[in-house]
């Protein structure tokens, strides 16, 4: 026994390369990156930081993501787990081609996405903008635009992960639910959520880290409104852009928290769903 | 509680899992639907629930006690459903299981608290898991788990109560002992059950009265005794237990066997192995056969031989009547056939027969 193992094991030589490397990658791509960011965040101290973030247009930008988040989050928890439930629990025509289409936000790249909604909705030449803005609706270079481009770019996120889970619970415990005199939302309610519940929480922060993050989408939609329509990525992107540095990375520092927080609870849950 | 099944028919796509199923099924009864996987038993029992809807065709119904129960949902129709993978509610104990039906009845039919652990402790006494309310399914033997899915199908007082293949998914040491537990159960509580599965033996022993299916329609139903002794077809003579086939033809209204078969006039005649004598020499009507080999570790004594035709038959016999008339590998026998039936293209035939 003790000998096959050894036999399975790498040389000893190529371990340690493969270790290296591992180390080496991650020092590079993780750590520096972020060092960088501490480095330049607080590097005139904590008071140059604290006024960086509380001056009104960081705080507008900060608002506004927060806006964003809290409408998309909760929108695409909703249609995300309507959506997994229909197409992991029932059979019918044209299943797969809805499960790749689903897949679109992340094969588009984002730019193009927030590109569709400007052509789409945009006022002058879109599709629907001239009609929308003979209603007074103005949805592009808006918080309405920004949160239709997040709500697009996010919406993979928790319908992915529930689709496999739900596929492999299947639903006879729905139906002996039923058999036992429970109606729908009673069933959904006390047998279908509390058995998806952390694989959806697990898709809920990736939603929430990615509407956090979005820039590419973002960017195209927002029309670059100081105060207004400026969320905080692309407060970053301003800022780095007028060699506000100290500033720039203030607001990356808040960024790379919630990345971080994100990374902590994503291998907390892992390991509850897996 | 008596049920009746009218003109049911499923189709999935070009598949017809169920063709024009009629069948009554008395209060108090355990009757067994059998039949191998495909032939619609399943899907009979699904639409029996609720949880499947059956072709819309006129006449067709599910009638529980003169009342038509077609159009209530699953969830009104009060069925206790017992499913293959038990189904249980992974997130709940066993005792929140069996309490599931009771908590969720409307506020005016619901039971106080009191009386729902009271039911529940009644009920895990009844499967014999009165220690184990607190466990979670994944903690539970497969068994233990069927006999929880039981009591939480018991717990809504259901009017019938139906099992997908129950033993299924168990072993088979746990599936014997299960089975009769479930006999005992059924005397004791006495609801109109029905339960679906593949094993002809579970059937037999388990059930009042069995239905054999095959290929969406019933082939033959009544009490097992009488299904297993008078067969009605080919499939269902098959179907319940081990048989030795003689291909033959039919003349003049005799069936002939040993004789070229003929296609169209086709006579199979069907021996169970325990219906036969063998015989050390030469008698009217014995089929000479070659010994090739004798088992005799088990309740019976099983006997492999081979007829002219170099065709396999078996045997089996009493320890008893081996001991009064011992063979031996390669003996030259004649077999008499005590018990036969005789097919004409899958039906019973009776008449005169030479072999």
């Amino acid at each position: 026994m003790a000998q096959t193992h050894r036999r399975n094991q790498p040389p000893k030589w190529l371990h340690f390369i493969i270790g290296l490397a591992a180390v080496t990658i991650v020092i590079l791509f993780v750590v520096m990156p972020l060092g960088v960011i501490i480095k330049e965040a607080f590097g005139k101290g904590f008071a140059v930081w604290y006024q960086s973030i509380s001056e009104a247009d960081a705080l507008a930008a900060v608002k506004l993501t927060l806006i964003t988040a809290a409408i998309v989050v909760p929108l695409n928890t909703v249609f995300g787990v309507v959506m997994a439930w229909a197409l992991a629990k029932f059979e019918f025509r044209g299943r797969t081609f809805l499960i790749s289409l689903i897949d679109m936000p992340f094969a588009v790249s984002p730019v193009v996405a927030g590109l569709i909604f400007v052509l789409l909705l945009g006022p002058r030449n879109g599709w629907l903008g001239p009609w929308l803005a003979d209603h007074n609706i103005h949805l592009v270079f808006s918080t309405a635009g920004i949160v239709i481009a997040t709500l697009f770019v996010t919406f993979p996120f928790v319908v992915r992960e529930l689709i496999p889970l739900m596929r492999e619970q299947g639903s006879e415990e729905e139906q002996a639910a039923l058999s036992l005199g429970a109606g729908g939302w009673r069933m959904f309610f006390k047998i279908t959520l509390p058995n998806i519940k952390w694989g959806l929480l697990y898709g809920v922060i990736l939603c929430t880290a990615r509407s956090v993050g979005e820039f590419g989408a973002v960017s195209v939609v927002s029309g670059h409104i100081r105060g207004e329509t400026n969320t905080l990525p692309l407060h970053v992107e301003i800022l780095y852009n007028e060699y506000s540095f100290t500033a720039a990375f203030a607001a990356a520092s808040l960024l790379s928290l919630v990345a971080v927080l994100t990374i902590v609870f994503k291998s907390v849950l892992e390991r509850r769903v897996h | 509680m008596s049920i009746k099944i009218k003109n049911i028919s499923k189709t999935f796509g070009d598949f017809k899992a169920l063709d024009h199923v009629n069948l009554e099924i008395p209060t108090g009864k355990l009757v067994a639907i059998l039949g191998p996987s495909g032939c619609g038993k399943t899907t009979l029992l699904r639409i029996v629930a609720g949880l499947e809807t059956p072709d819309a065709l006129p006449g067709a119904d599910i009638v529980f006690d003169q009342i038509s129960a077609i159009k209530s949902p699953v969830n009104r129709r009060q069925v206790g459903f017992v499913f293959q993978h038990y189904a249980l509610f992974r997130q709940m104990t066993v005792f929140e299981n069996i309490a599931f039906g009771l908590r969720i009845k409307p506020r005016r039919e619901r039971p106080s608290k009191e009386e729902i652990n009271d039911s529940v402790h009644k009920l895990l006494d009844l499967v014999q898991l009165s220690r184990l309310g607190d466990r979670y399914p994944d903690q539970l033997s497969g068994g233990q788990r069927q006999r929880v899915a039981l009591a939480r199908a018991l717990a809504i007082k259901p009017k019938v109560l139906l099992l997908d293949e129950p033993f299924g998914a168990l072993d088979a040491q746990v599936r014997a002992s299960l089975r009769r537990w479930l006999r005992h159960l059924h005397d004791t509580i006495n609801v109109t059950s029905i339960f679906v599965t593949h094993d002809q033996e579970e059937a037999l022993e388990v059930a009042d009265e069995v239905v054999v299916m095959n290929k969406g329609v019933i082939e033959q139903s009544g009490p097992s005794n009488d299904v297993f002794r008078h067969p009605m077809t080919e499939f269902v003579m098959n179907f319940l237990g081990e048989v030795n086939i003689f291909h033959g033809r039919f003349e003049e209204d005799k069936a002939i066997f040993g004789a070229a078969p003929h296609a169209e006039s086709e006579a199979k005649m069907l021996v169970r192995p325990h219906d036969f004598a063998i015989l050390g020499h030469q008698n009217s009507g014995g089929i000479p056969a070659e010994v090739i080999r004798v088992l005799t570790a088990g309740p019976v004594v099983k006997i492999e031989l081979a007829d002219q035709l170099k065709q396999t038959l078996y045997v089996h016999l009493s320890h008893a009547e081996y001991a009064d008339n011992p063979v031996r590998v390669l003996d030259k026998v004649y077999l008499i056939p005590k018990s036969t039936r005789i097919f004409r293209n899958g039906e019973s035939w009776s008449g005169d027969y030479v072999i």
